[in-house]
């Protein structure tokens, strides 16, 4: 089964890149933008059918390598 | 004192590291990562570049390479291992040293001498070099030293901070900041003091002909604390 996963970055965690998108947008009168923060998205196919079982394995995933915990939170879909 | 750079599919820093440890007297092998383990060495050095094209995260892809658990187990037993830029970024995402380096506050890779003071001298990385402040050469997209405000209270209260950015005079104040780290960190150690991770390059200093010579001090230093 197919397993979704988001990836940003805690609060309070400086985001450059987003900081660097809004004020784009707001160059483009999107003015009413006041943030943006940056994620990562992933697709995970596991060969696993029983949708706990994936879900937990995706877990541990993100907590040994998708995600950094200093400065991240994941997020399973 | 022999040594072994470890090198990953990306490191381009590795060759001019082993110039330098030949340079000042160690006996230094190059360790392929896909390798099960690290022939017997005193020092393993994780160079900088790019490992695995900065995929995911900066060294989180080496992070979890084959060779890395002789690594973690070689520092575990108190073997001293330094990690130079990617190397450091290696050693924050295998848990062996604290925080992790994030991209430059400004956005833009940095390239240029800069000068770091040494805030801790108990240790085998900078034990014997007189000066206070050496002149390093940076090159690097991601840089930006942060961890959680616990985690700087512990690295403060064990001493763990290494070097930080600062001018000539030894001033490590934000003016001095090149990439946004945090308390201007440069380079900090584990617990023990046996890993040392830093951005700066020592191996890019040790020619007249390289734009400085700082480098060759703390070269000289690391084998003479042997």
């Amino acid at each position: 089964m197919k397993v979704k996963v988001i990836v940003t970055l805690k609060n309070g965690v400086l985001d450059p890149q987003g900081k660097a998108i809004q004020q784009t947008l707001n160059g483009m009168s999107f003015d009413n933008v006041s943030e943006v923060r940056q994620g990562k998205y992933f697709d995970i196919e596991v060969k696993e059918s029983d949708e706990i079982k994936a879900k937990t394995q995706v877990e541990d995933m993100c907590k040994k390598l998708l995600a950094n915990l200093v400065i991240e939170d994941y997020k399973i879909l | 004192m022999k040594s072994s750079v470890i090198i990953f599919p990306g490191s381009n820093c590795d060759r001019d590291m082993d110039v330098a440890l030949k340079k000042f007297g160690f006996k230094n092998q190059m360790v392929w990562h896909n390798d099960d383990e690290i022939p017997k060495s005193d020092l393993i050095v994780l160079p900088g570049g790019f490992s695995y094209g900065d995929y995911l995260r900066c060294g989180s892809i080496a992070g979890k390479s084959k060779i890395i658990k002789s690594v973690i187990d070689f520092a575990n037993s108190g073997g001293l291992v330094l990690g130079i830029c990617n190397g450091f970024q290696i050693l924050t995402e295998t848990g062996l040293l604290p925080g992790i380096l994030q991209q430059n506050k400004y956005l833009n890779f940095i390239c240029k001498n800069v000068f770091v003071k040494i805030k801790n001298k108990e240790n085998k990385f900078f034990k014997d070099i007189k000066k206070e402040v050496l002149e390093l050469h940076i090159a690097h997209n991601e840089g930006n030293y942060f961890c959680s405000n616990d985690e700087l209270k512990s690295i403060e209260d064990n001493d763990q901070i290494a070097v930080t950015y600062c001018d000539q005079k030894g001033n490590d104040d934000e003016e001095n900041n090149p990439n946004g780290a945090l308390k201007n960190i440069a380079g900090v150690f584990s617990k023990n003091k046996n890993i040392l991770g830093m951005m700066p390059h020592p191996e890019r200093m040790i020619d007249q002909y390289l734009s400085g010579e700082d480098g060759s001090l703390f070269f000289e230093n690391l084998i003479g604390s042997f």
